[in-house]
């Protein structure tokens, strides 16, 4: 076989011209079109198996139908409020978890490390215990704690190389040992805080509620703005303005009735002649809520816009090519779960305002709650796939399902068979449209 | 002729006690594409490892642009202008192609991503590359056929004015078409003025593009001859240990 080089005559295709004609005539940037053509697009990617928090915002809805038709208490302002602040702890803990599953790895401890960092909490600042520590420096203590934990889980994880599921069942079971160290076996500290208690069990005044919603529709207006013009500037196309609009309409207006339930007043209240004589009036959004809503933005923020959060996604996507384009893999796993247990914290600082006091067994029971509520919501366990927002989503589906079977006085087994159910049917979900999407191999 | 951009003199590596590479020399031309072929085993990757910085190598001389530079890490290296095309294509499934060109090197402005930059700098790139078979920048990679994928590594590889690209079994698993198209690319790599250094084991690819072609044979460079002037028969020669150059080294 004697095979000689082909003459050099170079075809039109290969010659290398740049037209004057715009950038994006021939490669489109997904931007172009109307809003029908956007709309077009978007049933394109749910069709391949993009479906993101599509199941979960279904399977909201439909929980929720199914709760308000079954229980005449479902759809009450007082169990709605309710349903926000059980949901909460969970919402912030799935919010925790996603920071690491998006890097294909897991954090069981999670839980039990809100645990052992809020134990250290009501030890520090107990009023009648040995410290008395001032309770804010305390609550920092504990946040660091939880960043401490964190730390030594990426250098197990991420420097030594052991698995995170080995790595955190083996702190799932020590840290509860340490937790009893630290309270003492059958101690229980109540929270004796006012501010504490207040995170999930005051509201907002009703203004304040608006002023949140305001600054919501400003925040996003402003960002899509400053995306819009950023864009222009490099001469790229925008999306049509008209999904920006209705965007926002949809907050305005999903926001809007959820404020204007939670500021009707949903406390017993008996008033003569226009006076409270017993009762309390309650209304207001919780406010734990705004909390919530602005570690979801910053976030959202920072998985979205920073190099860190982008690197996250090309850990979890393809670890070796990221460590080909110069990523620092082992930095960015170690700050992984960092984010995750400090985030694992503030959801145990969530859970102990709501329940009043911590014991030797805070935190041991929530953490696969929350990675069952990651899943629910859309983020892929193998990594690289969901939006922060997917977690809260699918904690809020767990919360209504635990919430409405409670209204529906049904035995505490059903809850958790119910909750299984659903997982394993967002799992098949997932599963089944990834292979329309000839992603898998395992069917077909 | 010009001045090779990338000189190698006598390089070694060793892993323990196995000699992958002993002593071997190689120049790599600025607009021209070298091969690099060789069986299985022979230093390939071991070699492109080397240049890539991933591996650097125990002994020898590395020359880019006549000054003698050490490769340590694949920060050096592509701070040098040396890109590396992995046979296993480094991208990732679920980021899309504008992500995936500039991972590791987005644009940012105020410390966050300037994605209308990339996004023109990314269709600009793969437009001066001819490049027509992706429709959008943003599609995810997970969607794209094994030579669009191929086509975004490459794309990659030239975003940031690289000046030698190393491409490793850029045709393999591909179809004869796709084949086609990443075999133009590489070749309008090479008219863009770039060192391209090409690793393959097909040989019609590699005499359909190459200039030079070296043969590595168990650690050795045992030929290193302009594709012009020699033929498949001989080449096969040399990467089996059958036959033996006897001309000068390029």
């Amino acid at each position: 076989m004697s095979v000689t080089r082909t003459p050099e005559t170079p075809e039109p295709a290969q010659q290398f011209t740049i037209t004057d004609t715009s950038v994006n005539d021939q490669i489109g940037s997904g931007q172009d079109g109307g809003v029908m053509d956007q709309f077009r697009a978007y049933i394109q990617r749910v069709r391949s198996g993009e479906m993101g928090a599509l199941p979960a915002v279904a399977g909201f809805v439909v929980l929720c139908i199914l709760f308000a038709a079954l229980s005449p208490y479902f759809l009450t302002d007082r169990n709605f409020a309710n349903l926000l602040t059980q949901a909460a702890t969970l919402v912030m803990l799935a919010m925790a978890l996603v920071f690491v599953i998006l890097l294909g790895e897991i954090d069981l401890s999670a839980g039990v490390t809100s645990g052992v960092a809020l134990s250290i909490f009501v030890v520090l600042s107990d009023p009648g215990g040995a410290i008395k520590m001032n309770w804010i420096l305390a609550l920092i203590i504990a946040l660091l704690t939880g960043v401490a934990i964190g730390t030594f889980i990426g250098f197990f994880v991420a420097k030594v190389g052991i698995p995170s599921f080995v790595v955190t069942l083996g702190l799932f079971l020590g840290f509860q040992g340490l937790q009893l160290i630290i309270i003492g076996a059958g101690g229980l500290y109540r929270i004796q805080q006012p501010q504490m208690l207040a995170i999930q069990n005051n509201n907002m005044p009703d203004w304040a509620g608006w002023v949140m919603l305001v600054v919501m529709l400003a925040i996003s207006f402003g960002t899509a703005m400053l995306d819009r013009r950023r864009r222009t500037r490099a001469g790229v196309p925008n999306r049509t303005i008209v999904l920006l609009w209705i965007r926002l309409a949809v907050i305005a207006i999903l926001g809007g009735v959820v404020i204007a339930l939670l500021n009707q007043n949903r406390g017993q209240v008996n008033y003569l002649n226009g006076k409270v004589i017993s009762g309390q009036v309650i209304e207001g959004v919780p406010i734990v809520v705004p909390i919530t809503l602005f570690i979801l933005w910053v976030g959202t923020f920072v998985l979205d816009r920073t190099k860190f959060g982008r690197y996250i996604y090309a850990v979890g996507g393809n670890p070796e090519a990221a460590r080909r384009a110069g990523i620092k893999v082992t930095q960015i796993k170690w700050a992984a779960f960092g984010v995750c247990s400090t985030l694992a914290v503030v959801s145990g600082v969530f859970s102990a305002s709501k329940v009043g006091s911590v014991d030797a067994a805070f935190g041991r029971d929530i953490v696969l709650s929350g990675v069952a509520a990651a899943v629910v919501g859309g983020v892929s366990l193998f990594g690289g796939r969901g939006r922060l927002i997917h977690g809260a989503i699918g904690a809020l589906v767990i919360a209504v399902i635990t919430n409405g079977l409670g209204l529906l006085n049904l035995p505490g087994g059903v809850n958790f068979l119910v909750t299984g159910g659903v997982l394993i049917l967002a799992a098949t979900v997932d599963a089944v449209s990834r292979v329309r999407g000839g992603g898998s191999l395992t069917r077909r | 002729m010009d001045a090779p951009i990338i000189e190698l003199t006598d390089v070694k590596k060793s892993f323990g006690p196995v000699s992958v590479l002993k002593g071997v020399s190689l120049k790599v031309f600025p607009g021209k594409i070298t091969a690099l072929v060789g069986d299985n085993g022979a230093g390939k990757s071991t070699l492109i490892k080397g240049l890539a910085g991933v591996q650097p190598y125990d002994e020898g001389q590395v020359k880019f642009n006549g000054n003698v530079v050490a490769l340590h890490n694949p920060r050096e290296a592509s701070a040098l202008g040396i890109e590396v095309v992995y046979q296993d294509l480094a991208l990732c499934d679920n980021l899309d192609i504008v992500q995936n060109m500039f991972l590791g090197r987005e644009e940012t402005s105020f410390g966050t991503f300037d994605e209308g930059r990339m996004e023109r700098e990314a269709s600009e790139t793969l437009q001066s590359l001819s490049v027509r078979t992706v429709k959008s920048v943003r599609q995810k990679v997970a969607s794209l056929s094994g030579g669009q994928r191929q086509t975004v590594a490459i794309a990659r590889s030239v975003l940031k004015s690289a000046q030698v690209v190393i491409l490793d079994e850029p045709t393999a698993a591909l179809g004869v078409a796709q084949t086609e198209q990443v075999l133009n690319l590489v070749k309008r790599l090479a008219e863009r003025g770039v060192g391209v250094l090409m690793i393959s084991h097909n040989l019609v690819d590699v005499f359909q593009v190459a200039d030079y072609i070296n043969v590595l044979y168990l650690g050795q460079m045992v030929a290193s001859v302009e594709a012009s002037k020699t033929t498949s028969d001989d080449v096969v020669g040399y990467i089996t240990g059958s036959k033996t150059y006897t001309g000068a080294a390029v």
